[in-house]
């Protein structure tokens, strides 16, 4: 049985799982100039869990998710897969690396110049010895498995975004990955259409036993989804712990500590709470401060 | 207050100075791992060159090109014997017209006009598909994969543009002659037309031939390697694309004509 923590205290960190993490992240840092993108992040992911990291728009979610993926590396801090340090690895070993991993990016990130099983077919023909009739036949599982089989011929321009969606689900796990990343998977797509992406993806980690990191700032999918759920907030993790811990708060009153109340506001898609006034407030000082400057 | 506007000028100077030195030096990069993963898809069998999308870029910046190439080649050809047929004449050299449009085309004028072409025609769209792909995640995507964008999308777009701009160079040079010799049958008269392909390959030697395909080979080389730079480095979305696409043209002419100005110096003085 696994222990949880609610808020990030760490102190309940030895008691928390018994496994090795898959992904240990810690104190990461992040800048692009003089803009801190991301400071001082700490998370885990264990084998098998659905972890949903939220957070408004441009707070740095697709940013920790490619310091995930090996697309960024960290000013400060590290960055485990698998018990190893990313920052150690050279290219060739990070490429081994990265077979293990499959990734849904938020546009399917389909190629356009190749069908839907070329598509799915791509990493299976680079990555693997397999020949081209053992590699067709996977690509149809692939794309049954995500509903697909009847649009292998298609053009991804020929389809619709929960399709490409899908197909590019299929290719992410074409090669049986351990870890599945996604970013913000039902932006852009309806409701129930979203829906099924959900499903497929909680479908996909029970059949395939892998970790998902999904990324989003859809309450109703995040709430599906997660075994455990990150708030991000300012580059800052503001809470972390079980889909349990989050409902509560999102169904409570106001618990009058700021932390809490803005990871409260943000699940209830509130329109007046910490969020808000932050807000206000930095406009406000921003307009004198032009103001002032335009005086002289 | 001029001691200030002057260190602004020198500021601007360095950063646009630094901004080169930063492009050229990434150029170079690319370059440099582009002859590394061709260098390994011709020797190593695990890293195959991939022919089919080789053959796809051949097409698309060669055979797509070539009606314009013809076309523009032509008239240049025709541009050059009207132009040079009256102070000619004065001298009673019109038939000279021949041997100078054959050195003209050969040595410079087929491989850079056709350099020009191909960089509106292919490097524009080269660095716009390439820059839509970086928007879409798809370069991300492939280097989740580990697939090397480099590999799988610089080295055939490079590969083609060199290769298609050493096979229509050739071509050009031809088509510039042919401009010539048919504006002389039509319009310039038996004593312009009567000796010209005698004169043109009395004049012409293969030093001529091969200088003019050296710089058609480097040009493409050029031309392949700004627009995927320019493509793999698209900021920002649409937008980007856009600029990307413009600058890959104003680049790539430029660093045409500056190489052109470095072949025809060195071919100088080495008496080429
Ligand atoms: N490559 C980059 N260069 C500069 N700034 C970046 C870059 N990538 C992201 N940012 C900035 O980092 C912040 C967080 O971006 P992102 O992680 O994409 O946010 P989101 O949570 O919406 O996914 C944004 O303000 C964005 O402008
Ligand atoms: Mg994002």
């Amino acid at each position: 049985m696994r222990v949880f923590f609610t808020m990030t205290d760490n102190d309940n960190n030895a008691n928390r799982d018994d496994r090795e993490p898959v992904i240990e992240v810690r104190g990461l840092v992040k800048r692009f100039g003089c803009h801190t993108v991301l400071s001082g992040v700490n998370l885990d992911v264990y084998p098998g869990e659905m972890l949903v990291i939220m957070g408004g728009s441009g707070c740095g979610k697709s940013t920790l998710l490619r310091h995930l993926i090996g697309s960024y590396i960290a000013d400060e801090g590290t960055v485990k897969l698998f018990g190893q340090n990313v920052a150690e690895l050279d290219d060739a070993a990070y490429d081994e690396f990265k077979k293990r991993f499959g990734v849904l990016f938020q546009s399917g990130a389909l190629f356009n110049s190749m069908t839907v099983g070329e598509n799915v077919a791509l990493p299976l023909k680079e990555h693997t010895d397999l020949d081209d009739a053992t590699i067709d036949i996977m690509v149809k599982i692939k794309l049954e498995q995500v509903g697909l089989r009847q649009a292998e011929d298609l053009m991804p321009s020929e389809i619709s975004g929960g399709m490409k969606k899908r197909a590019g689900l299929a290719r992410a796990v074409s090669l049986d990955p351990e870890i599945l990343f996604y970013d913000e998977p039902s932006a852009g797509l309806d409701p129930v259409t979203s829906a099924e992406i959900d499903f497929l993806m909680m479908d996909l980690a029970r059949k395939l036993g892998v970790a998902s990191v999904v990324v989003t700032h859809e309450m109703d999918s995040a709430f599906r989804i997660a075994d455990r759920m990150i708030m991000l907030d300012k580059g800052n993790v503001l809470m972390d712990g079980p889909r349990s811990d989050f409902e509560a708060l999102r169904d409570s009153g106001l618990t009058g500590a700021p932390a809490k109340d803005t990871v409260r506001q943000f699940l209830r898609g509130d329109s007046e709470g910490p969020i808000t006034q932050r807000r206000q407030n930095s406009g406000f000082e921003d307009d004198i401060l032009n103001a002032a400057a335009g005086i002289d | 207050m001029a001691d200030e506007t002057n260190l602004k000028l020198v500021e601007r100077i360095g950063a646009r100075t630094i901004g080169a030195a930063r492009y050229v030096g990434g150029a170079s990069l690319l370059l440099a791992s582009t002859v590394g993963w061709t260098f390994r898809g011709l020797v190593s069998p695990k890293v195959r060159l991939d022919h089919r999308s080789l053959a796809t870029q051949m097409v698309r910046v060669g055979v797509r090109s070539l009606g314009i190439v013809c076309l523009v080649q032509g008239f240049i050809g025709v541009i050059l014997a009207l132009q040079m047929e009256p102070p000619l004449k004065q001298f009673e050299q019109q038939s000279q017209i021949a041997s100078i449009i054959g050195v003209a085309g050969f040595r410079m004028l087929g491989p850079i006009f056709t350099a020009v072409i191909l960089s509106g025609f292919a490097g524009a769209s080269i660095a716009a598909e390439l820059g839509t792909m970086v928007v879409s995640e798809e370069i991300e995507a492939m280097d989740a994969m580990a697939l090397n964008p480099v590999r799988f999308l610089v080295v055939p777009r490079v590969l083609a543009t060199l290769t298609m701009m050493l096979l229509l160079t050739p071509i050009a040079d031809m088509m510039i002659a042919l401009g010539g010799y048919g504006i002389s049958r039509g319009v310039l008269g038996p004593s312009v037309y009567n000796e010209y392909w005698k004169l043109m390959q009395n004049m012409l030697t293969y030093p001529d031939f091969f200088t003019g395909l050296t710089q058609g080979g480097v040009f493409g080389l050029l031309i392949g390697l700004i627009a995927c730079y320019e493509g793999l480095n698209v900021r920002g979305g649409a937008e980007g694309v856009g600029r990307a696409t413009t600058m890959t043209v104003v680049y790539s002419i430029v660093a045409i004509v500056l190489a052109a100005c470095t072949f025809t110096v060195l071919f100088y003085v080495f008496e080429l």
